[in-house]
């Protein structure tokens, strides 16, 4: 077996001093969501960390995902956790194509049998083999070839994690997740049209700091980002709380920053971490930018009526009772704030 | 209007975060006075608003003493107006923020010399003598 280096090996080789290490360790902790308590043992764990192997497989997708993950990988403090994994192969990344990738593929699986990762995005065609290929090999042959000897497997994306656009009505391919197919092993589900980078890099940083896959909601989602709905902790609720909602997206209501709920915002029903990890190196998230959520983390997002029907009309899940109290106009949150708290117990309860 | 930041952020800051985490700070200090045992407040949970994060850098105001740490991007450190708290900004090689943090503490420990890199010093210089 090649020798794979303890990420406090590759940092060193780096010329990364103790305080650089440190500031990572604080960093990860930050992704991660656990208290800055936890940074001396994040740093035990991390230094010496064996270098993971990871295979990434892009079927039906658009790149996003790709790109919104190479976009925080400069080299960067969180790039380190690139650096310090193994990137085997990746369509769209790796240098080598045609046989010698697929080479490649098999290599890391036969000298990491059982411990390697397997990132997926994209969704899976089960109708014609022949929608989606690579190197000739249908895309639920080589997932299902390539997750035998895998450690668990990450899905990227609305569309590995839930079927995404290609599988939304009336789903032409007979696109599925990842989890419709593998069923013997973890999947952790990093759904987002595209996910936040930052969460991707966590769970990485998870499995390399502790060697296991965080703990995850119903839809098999890390908890530590998606326990909380974006309503929950949107900056706009007190407007929210207090009736005022913007009611077109240039009245005074919107100049003013009011809430966008009766624009069609599905933050009350949808649970991610944009609120606080923010985009575009923490800049923003849509609805600071005046945009409704969509709710691109929630299973079959495209297919739950107009993005700028409010919720009222009862596409997305509990959208009758948020929207009773929305239309009231008072006391708003505590519907929507109880609704959730409820949802998140529950999910911490299964998972 | 030329470029996004040109367009004026309105709706104000009333989002009630700031005065919480003062709160937060008051009761670490008196956790390091009493019992001795620093606090670490990570910034990057909270939900702030536009414009809220600068009112409670604003509110802990400018101390004594600022220290930059250049290891992997800067970072820079610096006491508030309030001895015993420290802001600390960790930033990467793009100059982007990766990390913000309160400490409650004597002196932040990333400012100390480390073990590691001392024991590396050491090596170095006596190398020069050979
Ligand atoms: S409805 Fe949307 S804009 Fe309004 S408070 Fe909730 S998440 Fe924020």
């Amino acid at each position: 077996m090649k020798y794979r280096p303890t990420v406090g090996e590759i940092l060193q080789a780096k010329g990364v001093s103790r305080r650089g290490f440190l500031k990572y360790c604080a960093t990860t902790a930050s992704l991660l969501a656990l208290p800055p308590s936890m940074i001396p043992r994040i740093a035990n764990a991390i230094e010496s960390a064996r270098r993971p192997s990871v295979i990434w497989l892009s079927f039906q997708e658009c790149t996003g995902c790709t790109e919104s993950l190479t976009r925080s990988a400069s080299p960067t403090v969180e790039g380190l956790i690139f650096d310090a994994i193994s990137l085997d192969y990746h369509h769209t990344l790796q240098a080598a194509s045609g046989d010698q990738a697929e080479a490649a593929r098999h290599a890391a699986m036969e000298e990491n049998d059982g411990s390697y990762l397997v990132l997926v995005d994209g969704s899976i065609p089960t109708g014609n083999p022949g929608y989606s290929t690579i190197a000739g090999i249908s895309n639920v042959d080589m997932l299902m070839d390539t997750v035998k000897g895998a450690a668990a497997v990450v899905a990227i994306g609305s569309c590995a994690a839930f079927g995404g656009l290609p599988g939304a009505d009336p789903n032409p391919t007979g696109a599925v997740s990842v989890q419709d197919l593998v069923t013997d092993k973890p999947v952790v589900n990093v759904p987002g049209c595209p996910p936040i980078p930052m969460v991707m890099t966590a769970v990485l940083a998870q499995f390399l700091t502790f060697g296991q896959i965080p703990d995850l909601d119903k839809h098999g989602r890390p908890l530590a980002f998606f326990g909380n709905t974006i309503h929950d902790r949107c900056y706009r609720r007190p407007f929210y709380e207090q009736g005022k909602f913007a009611e077109t997206f240039d009245d005074e209501g919107a100049k003013a920053g009011w809430c966008l709920y009766k624009l069609g915002c599905k933050g009350p029903t949808t649970y991610n971490a944009c609120a606080t990890v923010k985009w575009n190196q923490g800049t923003s998230f849509p609805i600071e930018s005046g945009h409704p959520c969509l709710g691109c983390s929630e299973p079959k997002f495209w297919d739950k009526g107009g993005f700028y029907q409010p919720l009222s009309t009862g596409h997305f899940g509990s959208g009758a009772t948020v929207a009773g109290a929305a239309v009231a106009g008072v006391a708003l949150g505590a519907v929507a704030a109880a609704a959730g708290r409820r949802r998140k117990a529950k999910y911490t309860k299964e998972a | 209007m030329s470029t996004a930041n040109d367009i004026p952020i309105q709706g104000g800051a009333a989002h009630g975060n700031v005065r919480p985490i003062l709160f937060e700070v008051l009761h670490a200090l008196d956790k390091l006075l009493d019992d001795d045992i620093p606090t670490t407040i990570d910034l990057a949970g909270l939900p702030f608003g536009p414009g809220e994060l600068e009112k409670l850098e604003a509110a802990l105001g400018h101390g004594e003493l600022v220290a930059q740490l250049n290891a992997l991007g800067t970072s820079h450190i610096r006491e508030t107006a309030y001895p015993g708290v420290w802001w600390v900004e960790h930033r990467n090689v793009n100059d982007e923020v990766t990390g913000r943090y309160i400490e409650i503490t004597r002196f932040p420990e990333i400012l100390s010399s480390q073990d590691a890199d001392i024991g590396a010093a050491r090596a170095r210089l006596r190398e020069t003598f050979e």
